[in-house]
């Protein structure tokens, strides 16, 4: 065989006629691409581009954005809240905007407080984090990981984005009904719900256009990892987080629909009077209620959970997905134990169908299927402590890139351990018994979900804006934002347990102060945890500065990063440019050839990392510069 | 050979919305209507698990048949089977490339859902007239609220294969094999339907 000049781009070696040819290639792409982005622009109008697009990277920002919204509100219907339970009855001119028939002179009344509580746990679970977690981040990632040019239906997913706005906009619309919010807890246990103020008819209508609209999108995320995966993309060699996601998405498919049947059943109970919730001689407020009976109450709690547990999961793997995906960057080592992880997800995903009933062991439903769920609780423990542990070895023996998305991820784990750990003593029944329906709950929950899932949210969005604008956002206002934050948020939720453990109940008005064990403990605790609060509310304002100035930049077209700015091995870093380009994704379609998380493998010389799409080895051929007889068959094919 | 420009070709296009993927054997469309399907399992099976639990704590329960239209619904049961029947021959004529059977036996199904939804209509107005609601017994709660959800099901069938017939019938001329696939994935569709009234007909008219 004749000897062929090698020349080196990058970090590659070339065969000069391959390097040509390639260049010559990339010359044409351009100018197609030029020429598409020329008539695309001309023939489709501003409201077919940005917001009605069948893009998913754009549909991702707009979720993004929609959701960031939603999470800023329910936050500040948490500090409302927080106020009162800090300073009970106290007047606050703040209160004032919430009108005279709610909180008059600026004094919150119970009724209120039950419509805040409500809608900040509804708000926070169904618009803010799981569209941040799900719509966002897998709508704007998981067709780049997978080297897909789109979604595999655009329309649907454009079509669930518009189901997703109209629902939280019916939620949100109940705030100028004269009544008011609903008011029955995020769970809205019947009959309570069933007999509540009108703004539970809105809260179920919100809901059917949001299980809708999840409904779509997980249809849209199963069959786009299934079917569109690149070419040598396998399912062992998928980024964690799209195992993750797949994982969701099945989890959204199968639970949501109980809740949609049960939302259906509720809402012909309070519209058509029928009585699938409400039991036989009910009496409301010393009159007997006209129905005909004989409905179940616990039937609402078992189709709501048989939901709401598996939508847990959905809050927290995507939450896993991206910290694996940040950790495996900034440790620059491979995942320890992919596979067991994946393992473990999948069994995450089984077992969170089995366990809903751990929260109603106090239903008095029988000692027998107690035993039953508390027993799948303990075992669905098991996975998810495999993932945490594998996450955590993975930090072992790393020179860590302490950037500010790492900072998030990291803090992460410790924060999830809390909320996960102390989740346990809720799983075993005896122990349940005690702590249900107190702080402790709450304590437990916001730790997996304000402190976990949230960090892992901002260590996304942090990480991925420069995928998504050109830009990374300042490292120093990062850093002030994460330990802000970091601080505040163990302030505003570690008193909780306390709290909970001297049985403080849950949804108490005035934070307990008027039940004699609960006073001393409340009087001491929920001042400083809701200044800790305020706090939180601080520190998110450098955050939003650093966003939108960076966004405006963008906007303006100033990039101030390269195409990889974390030397990331993943391909929707290495395949294709930082933004990418509008429909299509890819100059080219990748082909992949390694694992996720090819960091200091065998394969890298003079970098540390090498991509999934990378063609030829980092290495330098030996015997002179020559490949290897068996690679140049295997590119000639 | 030129493998980057080949697949630049590719790029734009989403693939296997036709054709299926060779390791998965599906086109898009199928995998994603059966997945959709699996959530209706999950609806209705929601729903009948709800049937059951009340069902089994009334003291007493009434007998569908008692009151309601058993012929009609044994008619209707029929009808809906017939029209799993005339949608699959739809599909085998498209997929024989003959178009106007095609057409023929989709107005025929359409025809069929269209029937069902009259003698529906007609079940209904009688229980009105009779006094009976949805909040006078359980029974008829469940029953309304199943029927109910199990005819705006129909309707989108009817709505699906409206379009196709007329406006959407067009692609037959640019895009045969995707025209036969929409067929096939809302034929899918319309079998589960089918089959969800095959539960709901003997436990609601018949125990």
């Amino acid at each position: 065989m004749a000897q062929r000049k090698q020349l080196r781009v990058g970090n590659q070696w070339l065969y000069a006629d391959d390097a040509e040819r390639l260049l010559r290639d990339a010359i044409r792409i351009r100018d197609q691409e030029e020429q598409r982005h020329r008539i695309e622009g001309h023939v489709q109008p501003w409201w077919k581009r940005y917001v009605f697009s069948t893009d998913h990277k754009w549909i991702g920002l707009q979720y993004g954005f929609t959701a960031l919204c939603f999470l800023l509100f329910g936050f500040c219907l948490m500090i409302l809240m927080r106020l009162q339970l800090g300073w009970p009855g106290h007047a606050f001119s703040l209160m004032k905007i919430l009108g005279e028939n709610r909180a008059p002179g600026g004094v919150l009344l119970p009724e209120a407080y039950n419509q805040l509580g409500a809608m900040h746990g509804t708000i926070m679970v169904f618009l803010a984090i799981v569209p941040l977690a799900v719509g966002a981040f897998g709508n704007y990632v998981v067709p780049l990981q997978i080297g897909a040019p789109d979604m595999a239906f655009p329309k649907l997913n454009m079509i669930s984005y518009w189901c997703y706005l109209p629902g939280g906009l019916v939620m949100l619309s109940s705030f100028a009904l004269k009544d008011g919010t609903a008011n029955s807890g995020w769970t809205s246990y019947a009959p309570l719900s069933v007999i509540a103020t009108k703004g539970q008819t809105f809260w179920l209508f919100g809901m059917v256009l949001l299980i809708t609209s999840s409904l779509l999108g997980s249809v849209n995320f199963i069959v786009t990892i299934i079917q569109l995966r690149a070419k040598g993309m396998t399912f062992m060699r998928l980024p964690f987080f799209v195992w993750a996601q797949l994982v969701t998405g099945f989890l959204l498919l199968l639970a949501f629909p109980p809740l949609e049947a049960a939302a259906v059943l509720q809402l012909m109970d309070r519209v058509a009077g029928t009585s699938f919730f409400l039991p036989s001689g009910l009496v409301i407020s010393g009159q007997q209620l006209h129905n005909a009976g004989g409905g179940n109450p616990l039937l609402w709690q078992h189709l709501f959970w048989f939901l709401a547990h598996p939508e847990v999961y959905v809050l927290i793997l995507p939450a896993m997905g991206i910290v694996a995906e940040v950790i495996a960057n900034n440790t620059r080592k491979p995942l320890w134990g992919y596979r067991s992880m994946v393992g473990s997800v999948i069994f995450i995903g089984f077992m969170s169908f089995v366990v809903w009933a751990h929260h109603m062991f106090l239903t008095g439903m029988g000692t027998l299927i107690s035993a039953f769920f508390q027993t799948t609780t303990m075992i669905i423990s098991v996975p998810s402590v495999i993932i945490l542990t594998a996450l955590f070895i993975s930090l072992y023996g790393a020179s860590i890139r302490f950037t500010t998305p790492m900072l998030f991820a990291l803090a992460f784990l410790p924060m999830f351990g809390i909320g996960g750990l102390t989740g346990l003593p809720l799983g075993l029944v005896t122990a349940d018994l005690h702590l249900h329906d107190t702080y402790y709950v709450i304590g437990h929950f916001h730790y997996v979900v304000a402190p976990g899932t949230i960090f892992a949210m901002f260590a996304g969005i942090y990480y991925w804006f420069p995928k998504a604008t050109g830009r990374k956002l300042n490292d120093f206002w990062g850093r002030v934002h994460f330990w802000g934050s970091f601080l505040c948020i163990n302030g505003v939720f570690m008193p909780m347990f306390a709290q909970g453990l001297a049985g403080v109940s849950r949804r108490l008005y005035d934070g307990g102060i008027q039940y004699a064990h609960a006073k001393a403990i409340a009087e001491q605790t929920n001042p400083f945890m809701s200044i800790s609060a305020i706090g939180l509310l601080v520190f998110q304002v450098p955050f939003i500065f650093n966003f939108f100035a960076n966004v405006l930049a963008a906007m303006r077209g100033k990039k101030n990063v390269d195409d990889n700015p974390w030397q990331a091995t993943t391909i929707e870093w290495a395949a294709t440019t930082s933004p990418p380009l509008g429909h299509g994704n890819f100059a080219v379609l990748p082909v992949v050839h390694r694992g996720p998380y090819e960091y200091n493998c065998p394969e890298c010389t003079t970098t540390d990392f090498v991509p999934q799409h990378a063609e030829i080895a980092a290495v330098p051929p030996p015997g002179g510069g020559m490949l290897p007889e068996a690679a140049v068959a295997q590119r000639e094919m | 050979m030129d493998a980057h420009a080949e697949a630049h070709e590719h790029v734009l296009e989403i693939p296997y919305t036709v054709h299926p993927r060779p390791d998965t054997g599906l086109y898009n469309a199928k995998l994603g209507i059966w997945l959709f399907l699996a959530s209706e399992v999950m609806l209705f099976g929601a729903l009948f698990s709800s049937f059951i639990l009340i069902r089994t704590a009334a003291p007493v329960w009434p007998r569908g048949w008692e009151f309601l239209n058993v012929p009609l619904a044994t008619a209707n049961t029929f009808i809906l089977i017939a029209s799993s029947v005339t949608v699959v021959l739809a599909w085998a004529n498209l997929r024989l490339g003959n178009l106007k059977w095609g057409r023929i036996f989709i107005a025929l199904t359409l025809v069929c859902a269209l029937a069902f939804l009259v003698n529906k209509g007609f079940e209904y107005t009688h229980e009105f007239k009779e006094h009976r609601f949805p909040s006078t017994s359980n029974f008829l709660a469940i029953y309304f609220t199943m029927t109910g959800l199990h005819g705006l099901h129909v309707l989108g069938g009817v709505i699906v294969f409206s379009y196709l017939l007329l406006p959407g019938a067009k692609m037959w001329k640019t895009d045969r094999a995707r025209y036969t696939n929409r067929i096939e994935v809302c034929g899918l569709y319309w079998h589960f339907v089918d089959l969800v009234w095959i539960f709901l007909f003997p436990s609601l008219y018949l125990m």
